[in-house]
């Protein structure tokens, strides 16, 4: 067997097996750990199939920033995940039944796909570039208004998110920095005449 | 045995399955509902990079970047969403999110 086929099944063997953590496992904390697992053996498995790029961004993204995010919001709430967790078993058969009708569609198609001879005429060939010089190359020219409107989508996905987190708590006094700047020498400054032994 | 194009999308397939399961299986944690969806998503990313390997069309590579970058925007209000929900009803359960009577 050649080391590339043994590391397919390494990789897809322990990313089925940690995504099925995900969904089984008791504590959510455990199930965003697993999470980071599946994440590392998909960049592994992109590694494999000549995606290197794609691989480390998922390292970058998904594991640096999308899991640590859950991870911080499982650790914040202060929930009861026994009590969310029940029910599962109920509904055991019931997913089993979506589950297998979701992957004879899927198996169906996996096998039966062919590939239409207009969509190999428009391809974009990666030529002898490395990947990620290729993939610069065709995003920043080819694809340049999608990637705009790929950081338009985080843009507002960063001002949702912080708008919707953001809350200022009632009397707490805070320095606001445009008051003292907008101060003048009139409004601070009041000059008086004081009389000798009178006093104001 | 080689590996080829059909084993990688199997396991997308098995992916996405059992994300699917997963929706079904944890339908009161909305927390492991959402990351069910990044499975799914994985999945997807996973059939695209396959197919663009498998071809040597950059566009299936291209495409899984913007659904990378769809899939961290959606995790980020998500998330931001599930803390500012219960900030205002100290529960995350599914039943109890009902406000729209839906």
């Amino acid at each position: 067997m050649q080391a590339d086929a043994l590391f397919f099944w390494l990789f897809a063997g322990v990313l089925v097996v940690s995504a099925l953590a995900v969904i089984a496992a008791r504590n959510p904390v455990h199930s965003v750990l697993f999470l980071i697992l599946a994440f590392v053996n998909a960049a592994g498995l992109f590694l494999l199939m000549g995606a290197e790029f794609l691989g480390m961004i998922l390292i970058v993204v998904y594991v640096g920033a999308v899991a640590v995010l859950f991870l911080f919001v499982v650790m914040l709430l202060d929930v009861d995940f026994a009590e969310l967790k029940q029910g599962f078993v109920r509904y055991l058969p019931f997913g089993a039944v979506i589950a297998l009708f979701v992957a004879g569609e899927l198996g169906y198609v996996a096998l039966g796909w062919t590939r239409s001879p207009a969509a190999a005429a428009a391809a974009t060939p990666a030529g002898t570039l490395a990947n990620t010089a290729a993939l610069g190359q065709v995003l920043y020219t080819r694809y340049f208004y999608f990637f705009q409107a790929a950081g338009m989508i985080l843009l507002t996905a960063m001002v949702g998110a912080i708008v919707l987190t953001l809350h200022h708590k009632q009397g707490v006094r805070r320095q606001k920095a445009a008051e003292q700047i907008a101060r003048t020498r009139a409004a601070a400054v009041e000059l008086r005449k004081v009389p000798s032994r009178v006093g104001l | 045995m080689a590996i080829s194009l059909v084993h990688y999308l199997g396991l997308a397939a098995i992916l996405f399955t059992i994300g699917v399961a997963g929706i079904v299986l944890n339908h009161k944690n909305i927390i492991v509902i959402m990351m069910s969806i990044e499975l799914i998503l994985l999945a997807v990313t996973i059939n695209l990079a396959a197919f663009s390997c498998q071809t040597g069309d950059l566009t299936g590579q291209v495409f899984a970047l913007f659904v990378l970058t769809v899939a961290a925007a959606e995790s980020a209000i998500g998330l931001a969403i599930l803390v500012a929900f219960y900030r205002n009803r100290g529960s995350i359960a599914v039943e109890d999110i009902n406000a729209l009577k839906g």
